[in-house]
């Protein structure tokens, strides 16, 4: 196909927009293999599954299902709470992070760990943790109080905090990175001159690093918020939605309507919350996309 | 510095490194306990695990011996599930190198027409969550006749790490100079030249740090492999994992242990590549 267009062409005269047309096609060539998966993989279920949703029903039988309640609730809670605890902490274990002390450099390479390990084996091992009976934590208040510790993933509140624990624990590392070269990015002049002035740690805090990371912080906080509505294992690992069914987000709600063969409902699930998720898709990408 | 280390100074020192020491402990533990706990698992003995010590009073290799001969009945495919996930970690490495170099090649580089759509389409998907995708991905892989194929898993890992890839990438060839490509060109090298001879090799160090991405990407996914795989042979190791929960009498300590094993390959490729990483990733997310 390319030796054809390049013979037609090449007959033509030469002239200045022959070098940019072979370019064009050249362009599709190379882009053409990411268009076909983002057909295949994107644009074809995302488009099957508005199709599957179309139906009016599906959103009154949605509306009347407590669990569908419960879980929004719970999505909420969790978007809310668990990321700006998170990015609390982030902001400031970042700073802690940039200390120059040879043992501060050596827990900043193991701080990382939760993050580049695999979710299942450390989620479980936690989990364990937890266990009423055999688990550490209960072990250790026995030993402590001689009291039965409580039997954590059964009671709904608990277990849902726990998994905003494990969603912290998994995801602190990564953000935490990037606000410390967020950090890392603030001329030294500054601190140095606000040193001269006898600017405290607070405030060389409140007038030097939070005015020139707050954008950072914001964006993160944002980013980290879309990606916490598709956090599927930090839940479903420990709790499974678990118990009866009062611990689901959305993420596991829809692979539950999917297990009990209700693909409709699952898919409602979703596009009820692309109202509240497309706005900030929107924003972001006009944020990164400069 | 000249200045004598007065009392005042040395108090204020102290309490510095204290102050330092009483964050970086807590960060220690949290950091390490749950993998500290996965370890003890893994090298003590059935009925020691439970017992809530710090070290076990008898260590023992027994439990990888037993993971690493597959004699439990959890463990029948141990080798098999683990040669699927590091199959599918280094096909969805390598497919997502290829799509998204070319893909950024002909946005940053040849500046077709359409580009910039393309790439707002891109980033468009890697906001979508991943959730919302996986009961649609599941039901065209149906569709398609794939699930139950490892190469369902491959595609749609690819799918997902694409998008980022090639933003990464493009933000990365945007700095390469034009006269670079133009005076390849005068030389009469076609776009393919160019793309192999000329800009393949100066985007080595984000091409390291995009496909040790795609390759961690695959090798921790879990839900994705498990809705599109199900049968024993062609699981990856963390569903195989994950189906020793809907057992009563799971054997812990073997879950740990094997789960152990699972997390060592990512943990030692993210450090080789630390260097290609932080400097390759964080640059995307960092700037705006």
């Amino acid at each position: 196909m390319t030796t054809t267009t390049i013979e037609t062409t090449a007959v033509r005269p030469p002239r200045t927009g022959f070098a940019l047309s072979q370019k064009q096609v050249w362009g599709l060539l190379f882009v053409a293999p990411y268009i076909a998966i983002f057909m295949a993989f994107v644009v074809f279920p995302v488009g099957y599954a508005f199709w599957l949703a179309r139906d009016p029903q599906l959103y009154v039988e949605l509306v009347h299902d407590p669990i569908f309640l419960r879980t929004a609730i719970n999505t909420l809670v969790f978007l809310i709470v668990a990321i700006n605890v998170k990015m609390v902490i982030a902001l400031f274990v970042s700073g802690f992070f940039t200390n120059k002390r040879w043992w501060v450099k050596i827990l900043s390479v193991l701080f990382v760990l939760p993050w580049a390990v695999p979710s299942i084996p450390t989620i479980l091992s936690m989990r364990f943790m937890l266990n009423p009976e055999w688990g550490v934590i209960n072990q250790l208040i026995f030993t402590l109080t001689t009291e039965d510790g409580p039997n954590w993933l059964n009671d709904p509140t608990l277990a849902l905090a726990l998994s905003m624990v494990v969603h912290i624990w998994k995801s602190l590392p990564f953000w935490t990175l990037i606000l410390l070269a967020g950090r890392l990015a603030i001329p030294h002049e500054l601190y140095e001159a606000a040193s001269v002035d006898g600017a405290g740690s607070w405030h060389r805090f409140a007038y030097i690093t939070w005015p020139s990371i707050s954008t950072l912080y914001v964006t993160c906080t944002l980013l980290s918020m879309i990606f916490t509505v598709g956090d599927f294992n930090s839940v479903y690992l420990l709790t499974g939605g678990g118990p009866a069914d009062l611990t689901h987000v959305l993420s596991t709600l829809g692979i539950r309507y999917l297990r009990l063969d209700q693909v409709g409902l699952a898919m409602a699930s979703i596009v009820c919350c692309l109202p509240f998720v497309l706005p900030l898709v929107f924003f972001m990408m006009k944020r990164l996309s400069k | 510095m000249s200045q004598p280390l007065t009392l005042r100074r040395l108090t204020r020192n102290v309490g510095t490194e204290a102050g330092l020491l009483l964050i970086g402990i807590p960060i220690l533990l949290w950091t390490l306990i749950p993998i500290y706990h996965m370890f003890l698992f893994a090298i003590s003995p059935k009925d020691a695990a439970f017992s809530g010590q710090l070290w076990p009073a008898h260590p023992t290799l027994r439990n990888f011996g037993i993971v690493f001969n597959q004699e439990h009945h959890f463990l029948y495919h141990f080798w098999l599930q683990m040669w699927n996930s590091i199959a599918i970690a280094v096909a969805t490495a390598v497919l997502t190198l290829m799509v998204a170099t070319m893909a950024a090649f002909a946005i940053s580089r040849l500046r077709m027409k359409g580009g910039r759509l393309v790439m707002n389409l891109a980033l468009f998907t890697y906001f979508i969550p991943a959730a919302f995708l996986a009961v649609p991905m599941y039901k065209t892989m149906g569709m398609y006749g794939l699930l139950n194929n490892d190469l369902a898993l491959i595609l749609a890992m690819v799918t997902i790490a694409s998008p980022y890839a090639i933003w990464i990438l493009r933000q990365a060839s945007d700095k390469l100079p034009v006269e670079l490509d133009e005076a390849a060109l005068i030389d009469g090298a076609s776009p393919w030249q160019l793309f192999r001879m000329v800009y393949i090799p100066l985007m080595v160090p984000s091409l390291i740090a995009v496909g040790t991405y795609a390759l961690l990407l695959a090798w921790n996914e879990y839900l994705y492999a498990f809705l599109l795989l199900s049968k024993e042979t062609t699981l990856t190791l963390p569903v195989a994992l994950g189906n020793f929960l809907s057992a009563d009498d799971s054997p812990w300590e073997l879950l740990m242990t094997a789960g152990f094993i699972y997390a060592l390959p990512p943990a030692a490729i993210y450090y080789a590549f630390r260097r290609y990483m932080s400097s390759g990733l964080t640059a995307g997310a960092v700037k705006g």
